[in-house]
């Protein structure tokens, strides 16, 4: 174990405190703080953590354990990450993964013996029209291949700063291919506010509702009714926060919203705050977006020194509401909002039980609107234009952005009318002779060529926005087992049926993937979707079975030769399994045998 | 006249401020469950109490009774449900009935009796974990653990000791101490704390006194689950 001088640790626990506050709610900021000192949370820091913010070690040690870029052993000086999302699977990102861990001789998820560097998959980064793609100590890392990658293990290697490598390695473009009504029409700053103090809170509601706006982040709940709930509910202190924790493998519509159009959201959050009697707004970044705070922080102050945040909001006396940004620590299950509240509180990101609903019981117990920030995007322009504009397309609900990835000609952002047929989508990214889309990430469902008729209407077929396109030859089975690999690597743990029912997934996958799977597999899977979607205590449980759902019911070919000739009275004993970990321990390993 | 909801076609009344959960105790309705225990906030994790609610899937701990719901809990596919949940559940941790110390007094093994679960048709998934016998009189043994968090419950709200917490993610999910070592024996729980003697499984027992209650007079060899719960007995 790394040992830390004493000194130190309470000098980055202290500088920490300051900068972040000391109450048991800053424990994951905290945290995420001293990690940047010590590129870990050292053990011997937790009880210093935690006496500092009036809390127990457990708590500190359940998020540190919790939150995948929290980490208990120290990393490399280079801490890369390369994304495990299928789209970047299908650009060669496991290739380029072996090839940095050959050049750098690397294990993946352990740092080099000389502490310089270390390499691991991780979950989407979200930059999947520029894949494949990483990120190195929170930089992202784009378009990457094998010259880049091989130029890559010679930078760590001459221990090159960061500042030193090439610009273009960390370029990220916005590529918008099709822009509708929201991205095709200009907004001056405080358009919206200044609409709103001509008016008033119930007349925007009532825009919104004209506007057919619905969440954006993917379950679709009318914006209006969220708006007006969490106005009625009681309570002397509201709070509005956006969820910018933009998960879901393959969307990365918010990151380029954030990006270019931040002005946009954040007077949707503002307008937000007005409406539903607000003065403080969160927006819970992902830690994949980290290189997006700085530009988020300056947009902030400049529309604070233009009185569009702030106190006196327009000048007027009695419009106060300003932003705090808080960042994540990797776990896909905060976007879930409920279990994003957890997060901004300072603890593990664990879904609530509801009812009661955050409109009602928020965050601290207040009312507290959650929208994702697309939502907050068109709700500033609806502000500022109404909601019969909005409303004029996409049979009332206006326009969804995608973000189209995967196989095709022009991967990027397309905003299409709600209501598009997935066809049109896939025409308009040149993805010829796609053999199938999933539409909705991970969480939502596969449709073949024959189903591409299938309209995208956020009410039976709702998205978060995520578009990938597999084309003529790829092999479904792979994105199955990606996206289950996901969910039993993403699943928080709270409730038995998605804590397990992920991981008897995941341990049949891999056994089909060695061809090692039986009729009483095929069991478990029926077994598995018929229990650990109804059962599950939050969305992600309840869509951890579909991608292998629709494998079984929609390529009922390619599901069957995954199993191999049943037989009841052979023991279905697996070698190979039994003895990885004793050859883990030794070093050898062992050759792979194929059913 | 109080008001009712309904339960599989029985009408159960209820007081104001009831869960589903407690409206049926109080009728001397069983709904399977776990993580819950009526003197303890419930918890909504195991999930075994899970009940259909106007069409809408709900744990029944936490959701309050209102006045006409329709509530499925004892049907075939919510019963075949709670009966694959159970066997998920042995598969996920190290759970060795046989020789157990707490055969014959926990819940999770009388539950699998209860819902006639034989044989676990899942694969195990045989984690490893460490005991933690650093505690004079307890041991920690972290092979059962069923992270249903009654014993995180038991300390903060019932001891006022706050000795446990919830740590890890998804597989790695794990009961954690409150101390700077991590160990039970550096935390101030004793054996007479509700905590020592709240789990319905066996990850948490008391140091010796194995094996000294014969089999055919350990608590469920005389008791069903079912029973059990709406007597005043073992909880």
């Amino acid at each position: 174990m790394e040992v830390f001088r004493r000194g130190d640790l309470l000098a980055a626990v202290h500088s920490a405190v300051e900068r972040h506050g000391a109450g048991p709610h800053c424990a994951l900021q905290v945290c995420r703080h001293v990690q940047e000192h010590f590129s870990c949370v050292p053990a011997d820091a937790i009880p210093v953590i935690a006496r500092q913010l009036g809390t127990t070690t457990g708590h500190i040690v359940s998020l540190v354990s919790f939150y995948s870029f929290l980490h208990e052993a120290p990393r490399g000086r280079y801490d890369l990450y390369l994304s495990d999302s299928i789209t970047d699977h299908m650009l060669g990102s496991r290739g380029l993964l072996n090839r940095l861990c050959l050049g750098l001789g690397v294990v993946a998820g352990e740092p080099r013996l000389d502490g310089r560097v270390t390499v691991a998959p991780t979950s989407c980064t979200g930059l999947c029209d520029q894949g494949p793609a990483g990120l190195v100590n929170g930089r992202p890392l784009t378009r990457l291949n094998e010259q880049r990658i091989d130029h890559l293990v010679q930078l760590v290697e001459a221990a090159t700063p960061l500042d030193q490598w090439p610009r273009d390695y960390f370029q990220v473009d916005s590529p918008i291919h099709r822009r509708d009504l929201l991205l095709s029409s200009a907004m001056p700053h405080g358009t919206g506010l200044r609409a709103l103090a001509d008016s008033s809170p119930g007349e925007l509601i009532q825009q919104l509702e004209t506007a057919g706006l619905n969440g954006r982040g993917g379950a679709g709940f009318p914006t209006a009714s969220k708006w007006r709930m969490c106005r009625e509910a009681a309570g002397d202190t509201r709070y509005v926060v956006c969820n910018a924790d933009e998960g879901e493998p393959g969307t990365f519509k918010d990151r380029v919203l954030l990006a270019e159009y931040a002005d946009e959201v954040i007077e949707g959050m503002t307008l937000c705050g007005r409406a539903i009697g607000a003065e403080k707004g969160f927006i819970y970044l992902r830690a994949e977006y980290a290189w997006l705070e700085s530009h988020l922080e300056w947009v902030l102050e400049r529309r604070r020194g233009d009185e569009l945040l702030g106190s006196n909001v327009l000048g007027a006396t009695d419009w106060h509401f300003d932003i705090e940004i808080q960042l994540g620590a990797g776990a896909y299950i905060c976007g879930e909002e409920s279990a994003l509240i957890e997060s901004l509180e300072g603890k593990r990101g664990t879904p609530r039980n509801r009812p009661p609903y955050p409109v009602t019981s928020g965050y601290f117990g207040k009312p507290t609107v959650v929208n994702n920030v697309e939502t907050f995007f068109a709700a500033a322009h609806i502000a500022a234009r109404g909601g019969d504009w909005f409303a004029a397309a996409g049979n009332g609900m206006g326009t969804k952005l995608h973000s189209v990835s995967g196989d095709c000609a022009r991967p990027g952002i397309y905003e299409f009318p709600v209501n598009t047929p997935v066809g049109d989508i896939v025409e308009a990214a040149g993805g010829m002779n796609a053999l199938a889309v999933q539409v909705a990430g991970a969480a939502g469902e596969l449709l073949l060529a024959q189903e591409f008729d299938a309209a995208i209407d956020l009410k039976r077929r709702k998205t978060s926005g995520s578009f990938m396109i597999f084309g003529p030859d790829r092999d479904l089975f792979r994105t199955t087992a990606n996206f289950t690999r996901f969910f039993a690597h993403e699943t928080c743990g709270f409730c038995a049926p998605c804590r397990t029912g992920t991981q008897l997934a995941r341990s049949v996958v891999e056994r089909m993937a060695a061809g090692r799977a039986f009729g009483r597999d095929r069991e478990a899977v029926d077994r598995l979707i018929d229990v650990t979607p109804v059962l599950s205590h939050c969305g992600l449980g309840a869509a951890a079975l579909n991608p292998l759902r629709d494998l079984r019911d929609k390529c009922p070919q390619r599901y069957e030769q995954l199993f191999s000739e049943d037989d009841d009275n052979v023991l279905h004993f697996d070698l190979e399994q039994e003895l990885s970990e004793i050859r883990n321990i030794t070093g050898e390993t062992g050759e792979r045998e194929r059913g | 006249m109080a008001e009712t909801i309904t339960i599989d076609g029985r009408d159960i009344p209820f007081e104001p401020g009831q869960t589903i959960m407690e409206a049926a105790r109080a009728a001397g309705l069983y709904i399977e469950h776990l993580c819950y225990n009526p003197q303890y906030q419930p918890h909504g994790s195991c999930k075994l109490c899970s009940v259909v609610v106007d069409d809408q899937m709900q744990t029944a701990c936490t959701m309050p009774a209102k006045a006409g719901q329709q509530v499925e809990s004892a049907s075939p596919r919510m019963k075949s449900r709670r009966e694959a949940l159970t066997e998920m559940i042995f598969a996920e941790g190290n759970h060795y009935c046989p020789f157990c110390t707490k055969s014959g007094n926990c819940d999770l093994q009388a539950l699998a009796y209860h819902l006639g679960m034989h044989h676990n048709s899942f694969n195990h998934r045989y984690p490893v974990r460490e005991i933690d016998a650093s505690h004079p009189d307890l041991v920690l043994d972290h092979d059962r653990c069923i992270f249903c968090g009654l014993c995180v419950r038991a300390s903060r709200d019932r001891d006022g000791k706050n000795v446990f917490a919830m740590a890890g993610r998804g597989k790695a999910t794990r009961l954690v101490v409150n101390t700077d070592s991590g160990l039970l024996g550096d935390s101030d729980i004793s054996q007479d704390d509700a905590a020592a003697h709240v789990c319905p499984v066996g990850a948490i027992m008391p140091k010796r006194g194995a094996y000294t209650t014969p089999i055919g007079q350990r608590y469920f060899d005389d008791h069903a689950i079912d029973e059990v719960d709406n007597a005043s007995g073992k909880l």
